[in-house]
């Protein structure tokens, strides 16, 4: 999906473009994006919180999804941050 | 493709148009494919010859379910975006 907006992009890029047009397919692009992150983010938390599907999502739950969500995002971050930390001391790259 | 930048005003807004119904089709299939894999899973541990009554009781509750969670999940990810940006 990325892979075409980008090429649509470029392709408008290259001909001087419409400002409009480039304009939405970026905000296009975002909430594509986003999306697509939240299928993923629902994909593993459904796994890790949700038992056997009941009549409503009980709150134990609904806590477990959203505590999964930030926690996967601290991990996210703090893996990144360590990571680019290494790539520093390691004489950088 | 060719002239997309001398296209009339109203076949850019049909252009607009067909892109969002085209991500709108794509989110959905995709919610579609993941709640079938997902309820699957939950909902049928021994496949039968048929689906019975509890499985599909099972099958409806979950997705109902996987989308109060989709929605949950959403609104979870807005809320920690916009506190990044006010991090920042």
């Amino acid at each position: 999906m990325t892979d075409s907006f980008d090429s649509f992009s470029s392709s408008l890029d290259a001909k001087g473009g419409d400002k409009d047009l480039q304009e939405f397919l970026m905000v296009e692009k975002q909430k594509a994006q986003f999306n697509a992150q939240i299928h993923e983010f629902n994909d593993f938390c459904w796994e890790k919180c949700v038992d056997k599907p009941s009549n409503k999502l009980d709150s134990r739950t609904e806590t477990c999804l959203t505590n999964c969500v930030d926690r996967f995002i601290d991990v996210s971050l703090l893996i990144t941050n360590r990571f680019a930390q290494l790539l520093q001391k390691s004489g950088g790259m | 493709m060719d002239n997309i930048s001398s296209l009339s005003g109203s076949q850019k807004d049909e252009l607009m148009d067909q892109v969002k119904q085209q991500i709108a089709v794509a989110n959905a299939q995709e919610l579609l494919t993941k709640m079938t894999e997902k309820c699957f899973k939950k909902c049928i541990s021994k496949p039968g010859t048929s689906l019975d009554s509890s499985e599909q009781k099972c099958v409806a509750m979950c997705m109902d379910r996987y989308m109060d969670s989709w929605n949950l999940v959403s609104r979870a990810y807005s809320i920690r975006i916009q506190k990044e940006r006010s991090h920042m």
